[in-house]
């Protein structure tokens, strides 16, 4: 069956998912970007499933013996990752400095009552 | 959180350990799991829970903001630092081979090795101070709820 | 995994959810490991774990402790049919992707195996992951701490270094000293 050869893919568009119905489906915006963060968190493991090789180990040289016999999981998808991880608690910082300004500013953070305070104002 | 006498022993038990592992990571990035951004992060981890025992303004007497601020600076200033004496010292921009006396061959790998320490030593202090910068800022936000 | 993930979704004490987001990323910093990434495991359980945890608690203490009931019910067919059919579209587009650990996958081809090979004469590190973050992709891990570095501008620009007084909603500007 193709299930056992790409299981990972559905496993990960699975929490993709979930983290996706979140960012839309609810009103809250703390939720919304817990559910950006789980949406990352799933990119992350795709990238990396993709560079497991089954048999392999991890990517640091052992000493002694060549390196001919030994199979080691591509690197690169863990350098990207590396670097996706922190720039994204950067972005969750900023966003969760303006979710503390926007409360200050419109006394809630769902977004409905925001809305109808901005129409509110509008009329 | 002071008055729980669990929490600040245990507390106070882990953060040498907490940042002596930060340091260890750091500098063994080049042989075992680890690096700048880790270390970074398990530093700043650490100062985060000495702040939740103890309180913000001792944390603040200890490392006050603005040598934190600092922090930030210097460690990306460090990073572009060694690019730029790779640079005066006739290699590329970031090319670690100029940096020592070559050795055999075309490549030199103290070099590469001397530039790599150096540069995540630059990207483990902007982290531990970002963290620390933005806990503080997050922390010290007056609560008017 | 995606427990934790339907229980963020469904529950509305957020506590709770935020403790669930730490418990979800450790349990993915347990499976990067065994996917052989173990510098990505170590940097997500500090990040995700630690720091974001920290600062969703902080906001939280700062702004309101749950999220509020829909006052008027919400339509939620559109969303799970968008989130559906999106996945359906996905799960169509994986069905041509190489298969899980294969070893002759394209992406094995002709990088990887350079710098796994290059790296003990080049650089002579052992961890080949950091020696192609900070000597062969240097250039990268520059950009990305000045990304770290302009996180910590913006934070401090939006919540200010001093104690703020509070300030009316028709001033637009930012926090002065």
């Amino acid at each position: 069956m193709i299930v056992e050869h790409l299981y990972n893919y559905w496993i990960v568009i699975v929490l993709m998912m979930t983290g996706f119905y979140t960012v839309i489906s609810r009103g809250n915006l703390i939720k919304k970007i817990i559910g950006l963060n789980i949406f990352q968190t799933s990119v992350f493991v795709l990238f990396i499933s993709m560079g497991k090789i089954i048999g392999g180990t991890a990517p640091i040289l052992t000493h002694g013996e060549g390196h001919g016999e030994v199979a080691y999981s591509n690197p690169l998808p863990a350098v990207l990752i590396l670097t996706a991880i922190v720039v994204g608690v950067a972005t969750t910082a900023l966003g969760l400095a303006l979710v503390v300004r926007i409360r200050e500013l419109y006394g809630s953070i769902e977004e409905e009552e925001i809305h109808e305070m901005d129409e509110e104002e509008a009329l | 959180m002071k008055r729980n006498p669990i929490v600040r022993e245990i507390g106070d038990f882990m953060l040498p350990a907490i940042l002596m592992f930060a340091l260890y990571v750091q500098f063994h990035g080049d042989y075992s799991p680890g690096g700048g951004f880790q270390a970074g992060v398990i530093f700043a981890a650490g100062i985060i829970v000495y702040s939740l025992i103890h309180g913000l303004e001792r944390t603040q007497r200890i490392l006050p903001p603005a040598v934190v601020r600092a922090g930030v600076s210097l460690g990306l200033l460090l990073y572009i630092g060694v690019g730029f004496a790779c640079l005066f010292l006739g290699g590329d921009f970031l090319d670690y081979d100029a940096l020592l006396p070559h050795g055999e061959g075309p490549n030199n790998p103290h070099g590469q090795e001397l530039g790599i320490l150096l540069v995540e030593f630059g990207v483990g202090l902007t982290v531990a101070a970002v963290m620390v910068t933005i806990f503080y800022a997050f922390s010290g936000r007056r609560d008017d709820r | 995994m995606a427990l934790t993930a339907l229980a963020v979704v469904r529950l509305r004490g957020l506590l709770a959810v935020i403790m669930l987001s730490g418990i979800y990323s450790l349990i993915s910093a347990a499976l990067l490991t065994t996917l052989d990434a173990v510098d990505v495991a170590m940097t997500e359980a500090a990040v995700g774990a630690g720091i974001t945890t920290v600062l969703l608690l902080g906001t939280m203490t700062l702004t309101g402790a749950d999220e509020a009931r829909p006052s008027r019910p919400r339509r939620r067919l559109l969303p799970l049919a968008v989130v559906l059919v999106t996945g359906g579209f996905l799960v169509y587009g994986t069905l041509d992707m190489p298969h899980f650990g294969a070893a002759d996958a394209p992406i094995h081809q002709h990088v990887a195996p350079r710098y796994i090979e290059q790296t003990a004469s080049e650089v002579g590190v052992p961890n080949i992951v950091t020696a192609v973050l900070a000597s062969y992709r240097g250039y990268d891990t520059m950009g990305e701490t000045t990304v770290v570095f302009t996180a910590a501008l913006g934070v401090l620009l939006l919540l200010g270094v001093e104690r703020p007084r509070r300030r009316r909603r028709d001033d637009g500007d930012g926090e002065d000293a």
